[in-house]
């Protein structure tokens, strides 16, 4: 148990594999139980109110059942997945107080201190709870609080439970219910009037137990005319089990102001990765989401914006890699409640070595959205005969005057591009890799230089061996 | 042998049509050849054929660069051995920075890193010529570009990669009379007794900038005369038609001076 796992099932390319041996304060025993939410409330010394929450979320989730079009997972089996474990007892301000063997892995990761001199505020959850929170002084002397959600609840109780379920409440969707029922950790992170946060805000998520159930939470307020960047990453051990990653962010974005959130998912192929994310854009405001799905076994994520304010503004970049044994069912929704809003998704994908990339998106407008657009480009690369892609694009426009453009290709590493490339003297491995990453590149110059790099690096080395 | 680049017997075909029925022509460093021919001869299948396209497949014949055999080689040792080929239609690779992959092409030319401020200077330079501005560089490789366009960043490749032998695949046409000015400019900047050019064309117009050493026609995949810069004068007074009927009896044989 004690040697980093490196079991090649990515051909060995996927170097955050690896778990330690860190012994968890809190473990409970496994399922989904009520006993579980009694326990996970005495130890964080919860509210009533989320105790009741968590109770009725939990009956929720075991009544609601998956959406028929929701296919591949039915072979989750919830019992034998632990819903609580925590290997510290609360979130350390400075790094020096992360427990020496958990500082350990985020070396491993290279979620070294020194990012910490880039970003305005740095995060890291193990398992259940987050293990480091902290944010520059210089923005919190702006008001910014960029806290874990559980200390946010504590901190914060009336900014918390005014916003908290409100843009996705449990009856949404089974595993919002779930995440509901079972939450810990994520942020809490709170943007006051005109105050704009220049420097991203970071969060790294990881799972090291087995079999194991993650369920962060996450709620962004950005009030008026402010400004946030909230940057995440994600990465597991490899097993031969598999774990669950159901989390839930909820964001409002308030008048004129502007949120964008990033997401770089690297889980391992074990990873069950069922995220409900939502935003709320008011009045003239502006709300992004950039979601690089890398990894995971199955991912069912649809970053959504509804526009419930005039003029505001929903954009969603997309970007899917499914290789050997994913299948990434990724995609985004724009829901239009309010006249003269706009939106964009631009989603791009790639499968090789036999994985499946899957586009799912909603666009719908509502009798208030007059003069409403949206734009919706969906491409696809397919690098060989045994990967498949799928464009599942619904559109339910029901407003005045509303404009909806939708384009989709589907297209193959050309022969004629690769002997392009290759007659100027670039082998036909660097050419492959140079016309994939040429295919991303519109997404990948959004994404801070760090992550455009590991965007690279992660999609070369799914590329090893494709294309023959 | 090191500075000749020796097309012998070629047959190629594509999709089971047979195409070059034995063509042979010698270029020598120093020499610029024009290879003009009416639709249909095979011009741009010689192209193809030569830097290893994989939808032309070489039945017979040999192609030595330098001595050796560049039917063992990939197209990308094609290139790095020396040869380049200016395409008819450059194709478009979205997302890849043309100065980037300009970069990463001269490094594979030379087989190492080359130093970029050395790299940036001689980029500059050879756009100068072109009349390209800064901007050119840094866009998608071929990705929305007027055909001229095209055609003069397949010069400027050309020109970065200071190739031993280079042929250019109709890289006139379509082109209005500035943008070949332009183009046969960079040729021109090329010419010198370190480079073999073989210019395949089906207009006499591009020759009259560039001036050719010998004219050589090529009908039904063979070349059926040979001659000086004069032949392509009298190709464009008469056409093709009296060369396809004088071609039969002179066929079997067609090489060059």
């Amino acid at each position: 148990m004690n040697a980093p796992t490196t079991e090649p099932i990515l051909g060995g390319t996927y170097k955050e594999g690896f778990h330690d041996d860190i012994k968890a304060l809190h473990k409970v025993p496994k399922g989904p139980s009520h006993e579980v939410i009694d326990y996970m409330c005495d130890v964080k010394g919860e509210p009533d109110w989320m105790r009741r929450f968590r109770h009725r979320s939990l009956d929720l989730f075991l009544k609601q059942d998956l959406p028929a079009w929701m296919p591949g997972l039915r072979d989750i089996d919830y019992d034998a997945i632990t819903y609580y474990a925590s290997p510290v007892e609360k979130s350390a301000r400075r790094w020096e107080d992360v427990p020496e063997e958990i500082r350990r892995t985020y070396d491993k990761l290279g979620i070294a201190k020194e990012e910490q001199k880039l970003l305005g505020g740095l995060g890291a959850q193990i398992d259940s709870e987050m293990a480091y929170h902290n944010i520059q002084d210089s923005l919190a002397k702006k008001g910014i609080v960029f806290l874990s959600c559980d200390d946010g609840m504590k901190e914060y109780p009336d900014i918390f439970k005014e916003h908290f379920a409100k843009a996705i409440p449990p009856e949404d969707n089974k595993f919002a219910a779930l995440n509901s029922a079972f939450w810990s950790g994520g942020s809490f992170v709170y943007i006051p009037k005109g105050v704009k946060s220049d420097i991203p805000l970071s969060v790294y998520f990881r799972i090291n137990a087995e079999q194991f159930g993650q369920f962060e939470r996450t709620l962004i307020i950005c009030e008026d005319d402010s400004f946030c960047h909230y940057v995440e990453g994600c990465s597991a051990p490899v097993y031969t089990t598999n774990s669950l990653h159901a989390a839930v962010v909820e964001i409002f974005v308030k008048e004129r102001a502007r949120c964008r959130y990033t997401t770089i998912q690297n889980w391992s192929t074990d990873v069950y990765n069922l995220v409900t994310k939502r935003a709320f854009a008011y009045k003239g405001a502006v709300m992004e989401w950039v979601d690089g799905n890398l990894g995971s076994k199955r991912t069912v994520k649809y970053p959504s914006v509804y526009m419930v304010g005039e003029g505001a503004h929903g954009e969603i970049l997309s970007l899917a890699s499914a290789d050997k044994n994913m299948w990434q069912d990724a995609g985004a929704k724009l829901v239009f409640y309010a006249p003269n809003c706009t939106g964009r998704i631009n989603s791009k994908s790639i499968s090789g070595h036999g994985g499946r990339a899957s586009y799912r998106g909603l666009v719908q407008m509502n009798p208030q959205a007059k003069d409403c657009r949206v734009q919706v480009n969906c491409d696809a690369l397919i690098l060989d005969p045994q990967s498949r892609t799928d464009t599942y694009p619904t559109m339910e426009v029901d407003g005045d005057l509303a404009t909806v453009e939708h384009e989709a290709s589907v297209s193959n590493v050309s022969e004629e591009q690769i002997f392009y490339l290759m007659s100027r003297g670039i082998k036909k491995e660097d050419a492959v890799s140079m016309i994939v990453n040429g295919f991303i590149e519109p997404i990948v110059k959004e994404l801070p230089m760090e992550f455009a790099v590991e965007i690279n690096r992660l999609i070369n080395l799914q590329m090893e061996g494709s294309v023959g | 042998m090191t500075d000749t680049f020796e097309i012998i017997d070629l047959h190629a075909k594509v999709e089971d049509r047979e195409i070059l029925k034995g063509l042979n022509l010698t270029i020598r460093k120093g020499e610029v050849h024009a290879l003009m021919g009416p639709n249909g001869s095979g011009k741009s299948t010689l192209a193809n054929a030569l830097m290893g396209n994989p939808k032309y497949s070489v039945t017979q014949g040999k192609i030595l660069m330098k001595g050796e055999n560049l039917l063992e080689m990939e197209p990308d040792e094609r290139a790095r051995k020396g040869l380049f080929l200016a395409f008819q239609y450059p194709c478009e690779v979205p997302g890849v920075r043309l100065s980037n992959f300009l970069r990463l092409a001269c490094n594979a030319r030379v087989g190492k890193e080359i130093d970029p401020m050395g790299f940036y200077d001689k980029l500059e330079q050879k756009m100068k010529y072109l009349d390209v501005d800064e901007q050119f560089v840094r866009r998608y490789l071929n990705e929305g570009f007027s055909g001229g366009e095209k055609k003069r960043n397949e010069i400027l490749q050309m020109l970065m990669l200071d190739p031993e032998f280079a042929v250019m695949d109709e890289t006139d046409s379509g082109l209005d009379i500035d943008a070949l000015k332009v183009v046969s400019r960079g040729v021109n900047e090329l010419r010198g007794p370190d480079i073999g050019i073989l210019i395949i064309t089906h207009y006499e117009r591009i020759l009259r900038y560039i001036t050719p050493d010998f004219v050589h026609i090529l009908v039904d995949g063979k070349i059926v005369k040979s001659g000086g810069a004069d032949l392509a004068t009298h190709l464009e007074e008469h056409g093709y038609d009296w060369i396809t009927k004088e071609a039969e009896p002179v066929a079997a044989k067609g090489k060059q001076p």
